[in-house]
């Protein structure tokens, strides 16, 4: 009898010091019936990767707001393949400008964009349908 | 499966975290992977650290991560949070006071979601034990949920169990669960720079005072950890405890103890598989079902009946 659970590991990488929508996030994930990994604020690249990994997460969540979406989403989505992570669904949430959203979600370095007028459910929907084949069963 | 204990062996930290999933999950490989990683197990020792949510528990491993580390000691951390039991989801957090240290190869953190075991362990937690055991950590560290009364699973699971306690600030420690009292080999009273402590740690000695005295009395000792202060002392008695069961004998008694409660589980369970399969195959359950709930026949006699009709009674 298997009884898989989708993992989420949320992060904030980078500068900025405000976890409150985070923090909102998480709950709507753990009341969604997810596992909720929350690491804290000013996580590096290389730990939101190695968390991911040692957590064995299925989605990593980015909330960015410092900006810095640019570099973060990339970095983080380079060392997460480099650990054989590259099935992980990576989202970035945050204010980010529509032209950033499309290079990001082309060149690879984020599954989805989420900001931050999305309503929760939006977000897990899409976690859920990301994940339909593998938890129905 | 193969590859993934192998891999596991050589030190893939991604096989760790993969193996832990599968026992978590219940896969259906499991009991052939924990067969398979068993040999490799027995070698870590296991600490508890329990005590009523809030008390700083995931504070002090993270002190006590830095003194091991100074001792060149590999470790695995398992935090348990409650999952809701209503969503099923739950927020895993004890981590977040750990960072600093997810980056250290030697260290190997992972949070486990209660799963609806009620004994303040996750459901796999003995099993991810194993999976880290294998992996070669030294030390595994257990943080439980901390509800602080039917912590029961930790002794059951943990060599040496620490617990954590605050500064009683007014309340005398007497409101604390008689359980705590029979649990601990080691108490904390964290926060120590809130006022209290010394009186606290006075009241459990006295507490201890009553207690049938034993080879092994629990030391009381006071910490701040968010300053890292009193953690060397911890440090130090949790390292004379594990002293303490290996020379006396002890940590033998309990592992046997253990490997006991095991088989039988294991028994059991393949018992009842058997049976139920059994069951299945040959009999009209839901018809069955439908009969008791309509007060036509009673469970009891419906019990006996079932296992007569699968001829286990006439076997044995
Ligand atoms: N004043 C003071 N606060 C502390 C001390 N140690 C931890 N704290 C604070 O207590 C709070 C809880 O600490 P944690 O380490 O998360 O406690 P915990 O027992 O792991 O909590 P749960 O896992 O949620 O049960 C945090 O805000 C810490 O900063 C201490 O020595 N003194
Ligand atoms: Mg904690």
């Amino acid at each position: 009898m298997s009884s898989r659970k989708i993992r989420v590991l949320v992060a904030k990488p980078g500068l900025d010091g405000h976890d409150r929508g985070v923090k909102v996030v998480a709950r709507g994930l753990r009341d969604a019936g997810m596992e909720v990994i929350y690491t804290g604020l000013h996580q590096t690249p290389q730990q939101v990767a190695e968390t991911a990994l040692q957590e064995d997460v299925d989605v990593v969540g980015l909330s960015i707001l410092s900006g810095a979406h640019m570099t973060l989403a990339p970095r983080i989505k380079e060392l997460l393949c480099e650990n054989g992570m590259e099935d992980v669904l990576l989202l970035v949430g945050g204010i980010i400008p529509e032209g950033d959203r499309e290079k990001l979600l082309s060149a690879g370095h984020a599954d989805q964009v989420f900001t931050p007028g999305d309503p929760l459910d939006k977000i897990t929907a899409y976690i859920f349908n990301q994940f339909q084949e593998s938890t129905s069963s | 499966m193969q590859q993934l204990v192998e891999d596991l062996m050589s030190g893939s930290r991604r096989a760790a975290a993969r193996l832990i999933s599968l026992v978590e999950n219940d896969a259906p490989l499991k009991r052939e992977l924990l067969k398979e990683i068993f040999p490799h197990t027995g070698k870590a020792y296991v600490i508890g650290v329990t005590g009523a949510p809030g008390s700083g528990k995931s504070s002090l491993v993270d002190c006590l991560l830095q003194q091991m580390r100074a001792d060149d000691l590999k470790i695995g951390v398992i935090g348990v949070d409650p999952t809701s039991p209503f969503s099923g989801g739950a927020i895993l957090g004890d981590r977040i006071r750990m960072q600093e240290h997810a980056l250290d190869r030697d260290i190997f953190i992972r949070s486990m979601g209660t799963r609806g075991s009620l004994g303040g362990l996750a459901r796999a937690t003995r099993e991810a034990i194993q999976v880290l055991d294998a992996f070669g950590k030294d030390v595994v560290l257990i943080e439980t949920v901390g509800v602080g009364q039917s912590e029961v699973d930790i002794v059951r699971t943990a060599d040496s169990t620490m617990v954590v306690l605050t500064p009683a600030g007014g309340d005398s420690v007497q409101t604390i669960k008689a359980g705590i009292m029979e649990i601990a080999d080691i108490f904390v009273i964290n926060k120590a720079d809130l006022p209290g402590a010394e009186r606290t740690a006075t009241e459990i000695n006295m507490m201890l005072d009553m207690k049938e005295s034993d080879q092994w009395r629990p030391p009381v000792l006071s910490a701040v950890s968010v300053r890292s202060e009193g953690i060397g002392a911890v440090w130090d008695c949790l390292k004379d405890h594990r002293r303490f069961m290996e020379e006396s004998g002890r940590l033998m008694e309990i592992r046997r103890e253990r490997v006991r409660r095991e088989l039988t589980e294991q028994v059991e369970y393949l018992v009842k598989n058997r049976i139920w399969d059994q069951v299945k195959e040959q009999i009209e359950l839901e018809s069955l079902l439908e009969k008791i709930v309509l007060r036509r026949e009673d469970p009891y006699s419906a019990a006996y009946e079932l296992l007569e009709q699968i001829n286990f009674y006439s076997e044995g």
